[in-house]
Parts: C-alpha cells; structure tokens; sequence
C-alpha cells in the first residue's frame, strides 16, 4: 500500500492511494461557495460526490459515462459514507466537493476510495469526527479472506465495511454478491473483529495473521498522515508555539 | 494582563522542506508513536478523532468537539492552548478571516447593491455597494444610477483588494475598500499577476504593500493572494483629495515595457517556489530570494527547475 499526499493544482486536499494493483486519486475542493444555489441549505455545508472511472483502469479498454448507474452508486455510497463523519454544520451555505478518479482497477475500489477521501479531506483541513477506514472481506467455505482483488471479488462472496476507529462505530456495509445463510455467521464474527482491530490495534486477544493487515492499514494511515503534518509544519509557518507571559 | 509572545523557530532542517513525497510500503520500519503524546520538536501535533483531554479542566475551539466528556480534535494539525482553551490548528486550510485582514479577491458575480467576491474563504466574500468609494467624494449619496452602473466599476473577473469589515451571522464576510490608511486608494488591481500560496503562508506584517527596488509593487492578502504588479507611480497613489474614478477602476492595462514584465514573472516565480517548499513569506524572504535570483546566470523560467529551486529555498533558509 503506497500513500501520496502531494498537494495539487488548485484542489485543497487531495491524496493517491494504492491497494495492492488499485489505485485512486482523490481530490477534495472546499468548503467554497456553493455552486448550486438550490440545494444548500443554512444551516450545514453540501458535500457532493462524483466519481470517474479512467477508461484506462481495466485490462479491457472501455469507457464508462458520468451518468452510468455503477459510478453513480459508487459515488453515492461514498458521499453517505462521509456525511455523518465531516462536520458539515460548520460551514453553512458552502459546499465540500469531492472527486474520486479511479486510476487502476483490482478489486477493492470502494474501499480504496473510502480510504483516499479520508486522506483527502483531512488534508484540506476539513473536520472530521473521526477516521473512515475501510476494507473489504470475503469468505471461502468457512475461511475469511481480506482485502480481495477482482479475480477473487467475482468468485467469492464478500461485504465492504467502513468504520470509525474511535468509537467503533460502522458507517457502510455493503454486499454486492448473495452469501449462504450459513455462512453469514461467519462472515459477521468476523467483520465485527476488523472494526474491533481497527479501533485498537494493540489489542492483543485480536491479533491474528490476517488482522494483522487490517491493523497495518490504519497505522499506515495514521503514521503516514503524521509525518505529513511533522513535514509541513517544520517548514516553519507562523510559528505555532504561543507561550502565555503574564505581564506587569 | 496576558501577552503573547512567539519563539523564534528552531532552524528548519535540510529535508523538512522535502515536501511530501510517496511513502513506501513499510510500516515495520516506521518509528510510530501512536500515543496520546505525539510531541515532536516541541509541538503538539493531532489527527481526527484524537483524545486531547477532558472538557471538565478545558474548553474547546476551533478544530476540536466534545463526545464523552472528552476534548476531541477533529483536524491534523497543531494543537494550540491558551488558558483553558483548547484549539486545534489545522496545516492546511481556507482562510479563516478576522476584522481588519487585508484581502486580495476577484469578482465572482455582480447582484442588486453589492459584489460577489472570491477570497478564498468558505464562501464568498460580499463587498456591498456602500462600502466602495463613488466617484464624486466621500460624502455623496449613493442613488439608484449607481445601482444601475455597478459594472463599471467592478465586473466579473476582475481583482481587486479589501479589507475585512465584517462578518454576517453565516460566516460570511462583508469587505469594504473605504479606508485611508494604507496611504492609497483600495481599489481594482491591473498591470499585474496573481499568485495563489496557502494563506498560513503569510505572515501578518506591519505592511502588506511591499515595494520591491526591482520597480515591483507586491499586495500580499491575508488570504492567500498575492498580486505582484508593476511599481505604480508616487504621484498616482492620491487618496482621498485627487480620487480619481477613472485610474480606481479601470481594468486595462498601462503599457509595460519587457524590464518590468520580467521582473514581475521573477517575483511571481519566486513565491511559487517559495510556497510549494512550504516557506513562510515575509518582505525579507522575498527580497533576499529576489537577490539570490539575481545573482544566478540563466533564464527567468530556469528558476522554476526543482534544483534551483531547492538550492534557492537552502541559500534563502540559510540567510535567516
């Protein structure tokens, strides 16, 4: 997993991120003035989603338009994903927009979208009450697997899960494919154990082989995102130490 | 009675400038110290969703909320504490105005009585029309054929530079270009370009009207704008007795010769490598990078090769 937190062009925030052969550049503009009138409201910002899919993504060259119900989906599941997490009552009357392109396709494409736009907007300086990290996990006959990539996706059952590591909280599950009610159960225990993992990484009567990735990813995330932070802020800006003086 | 005072920053070192470049898969070897503590080189940094400490003994601001009795940060960033108040501030961020900043906008959209203008902040910034000056002096009444030829004297588009007057209940901020005391007239900008940097970028200076001896006028806005323009003239810079409507809001340009087209590019470029390497700008970095530049042999766009540009950010840190 490789993460790129390089500022660019004129967005706020904007991250790559790469899952294995997936690979997803977001960029996030905001909060700004609205651009449509009619749908901000007074009391809390707008945050609209659009994804774009690069004909280039797949091994098969095709091209996919903006209005295709798969990329609306997306884009839709992303945006209702972030709503609950992005302070939007802050920020009245604007608009945060978020723009997922999709650069390289192997499976995962949700939750490497959901992982690159927390990067994103935490890079714009947009608050957020928590982290959103999210994974994928399939099971084959009574064994879990993470993470999948598309030969896997499209024989295995398997569900998408978003979480907020603070308080554990779930804000997506999605399952495009049918799974055997049997197999609900174990599928279930163990998603409940990643969103455990993701919440405490040191938790130790977790650890397992597999978690071990789960844990790996959000403390890349999070290692990563701080020595972003370290890097700027060393560049000396208005320097931030304020000492209280009491004076005569 | 309280003061503030800053501590001169510790010298920034020689890859603290780097940037941000692509990490590599590898977080074995990563030095992680995902505590409660993350003190590094003396200052507090947080992330989202970070215990910062109880609201019983603190109070929370900016980029921080309360869940569970606790203080909670909501941006990454530095945190900052005052007393009891507790802030956190984020690295990058739009620009968050205060009365009195000096801003640099363009002219989004034109409505009855008042201007839309882009200032880089959460929403547009709102210059109302009796917040300019009218031709005609100070005192006149403004009367409905000012409503009618709005556009003449500012259209869409175009820049100019403000000052904060106020805010609106939602945030907004209301601008006004009224005042005396910058020495000149507030008002359009041309025979110029604009430069975007991050608005930590820049420092609150005693002036925001740099002249540089290179016939090079700076406006270094509050918000992230900088307009670098050709040096305007002594006598043109009047204020309030010789307000001349036409020279305050016109929209064409002077003619300039290539000397000063040059310079202006030189300025411009140097604030962009100054601003993608994260340096704060001040009128002494800008001079001491202008001169720098000066002394380097080559073209005007060699300046924009990543080389020089690190070897200018080096020789301009070590300066200071």
């Amino acid at each position: 997993m490789t993460i790129d937190l390089t500022p660019r062009g004129t967005a706020d925030g904007s991250a790559v991120i790469t899952h294995g052969l997936t690979e997803v550049m977001v960029d996030v503009f905001g909060p700004k003035e609205a651009k449509l009138r009619g749908q901000t409201s007074h009391d809390r910002a707008l945050v609209t989603v659009e994804v774009g899919i690069m004909p280039f993504s797949t091994g098969e060259r095709r091209k996919r338009n903006r209005g295709d119900k798969r990329i609306l989906e997306l884009a839709a599941t992303i945006k209702q994903t972030f709503e609950p997490v992005i302070q939007t009552a802050l920020y009245p009357r604007s608009e945060i927009s978020i723009f997922v392109h999709i650069l390289q396709q192997d499976g995962g494409l949700l939750p490497a979208s959901i992982n690159a736009t927390t990067l994103a907007l935490i890079t714009a300086g947009i608050p957020l009450t928590d982290y959103v990290t999210a994974i994928t996990c399939g099971v084959y006959s009574t064994n879990p697997l993470l993470d999948l990539n598309t030969i896997e996706e499209n024989d295995i059952p398997h569900l998408t899960v978003a979480s907020l590591p603070r308080t554990g909280k779930v804000t997506l599950v999605a399952m495009e494919t049918r799974l055997h009610v049997e197999r609900t159960a174990v599928l279930g225990i163990y998603v409940r154990r990643l969103i455990r993992a993701a919440a405490d990484p040191t938790d130790v009567t977790i650890q397992e082989d597999a978690l071990t990735d789960v844990i790996k990813h959000r403390l890349n995330i999070a290692s990563l995102l701080f020595l972003w932070t370290v890097a700027t802020a060393t560049g000396d800006f208005d320097n931030p130490d304020v000492s209280v003086r009491k004076g005569p | 009675m309280i003061t503030f005072a800053s501590f001169p920053a510790p010298p920034p070192e020689h890859n603290a400038y780097g940037g941000t470049g692509r990490y590599p898969d590898d977080a074995d070897e990563m030095d992680i110290d995902d505590g409660d503590g993350l003190e590094v080189l003396g200052r507090k940094l947080t992330s989202p969703g970070e215990v910062l400490t109880s609201s019983h003994a603190f109070m929370r601001g900016h980029g921080t909320f309360v869940d569970n009795e606790e203080v909670i940060g909501s941006v990454t960033g530095v945190i900052e504490r005052v007393n009891k108040l507790i802030s956190v501030r984020a690295i990058r961020t739009r620009y968050n105005a205060e009365v009195g900043d000096l801003v640099v906008g363009r002219i989004t959209e034109v409505q009855p009585r008042r201007w839309k203008v882009d200032a880089n902040s959460r929403q547009d910034a709102v210059l109302m029309l009796s917040s300019v000056n009218l031709p005609g002096g100070v005192q006149r009444r403004k009367v409905e054929s000012d409503e009618l030829q709005m556009r003449t004297f500012f259209e869409e588009g175009d820049l100019l530079v403000a000052e904060v007057q106020a805010f609106f209940s939602d945030g907004a901020l209301s601008l006004h270009t009224r005042s005396l005391k910058y020495g000149k007239t507030l008002s359009q900008l041309r025979n110029g370009q604009l430069v975007t940097v991050p608005p930590a970028l820049i420092r609150r200076l005693k002036s925001h009207f740099l002249s540089l001896p290179c016939g090079v006028d700076l406006i270094l806005g509050l918000n992230g704008y900088i307009w670098v323009s050709k040096l305007t003239k002594a006598s043109e810079q009047e204020g309030e007795e010789g307000f001349d409507a036409e020279a305050v809001y016109s929209n064409r340009n002077d003619d300039i010769d290539d000397a000063t087209r040059a310079a202006v590019s030189r300025v411009s470029n140097i604030i962009r490598i100054l601003a993608a390497h994260f340096v704060p700008l001040t009128d002494a970095v800008i001079l001491d990078a202008y001169e720098w530049a000066m002394e380097q042999e080559g073209d005007l766009k060699d300046l924009l090769s990543p080389d020089v540009g690190e070897a200018l950010v080096t020789a301009v840190s070590a300066h200071r």
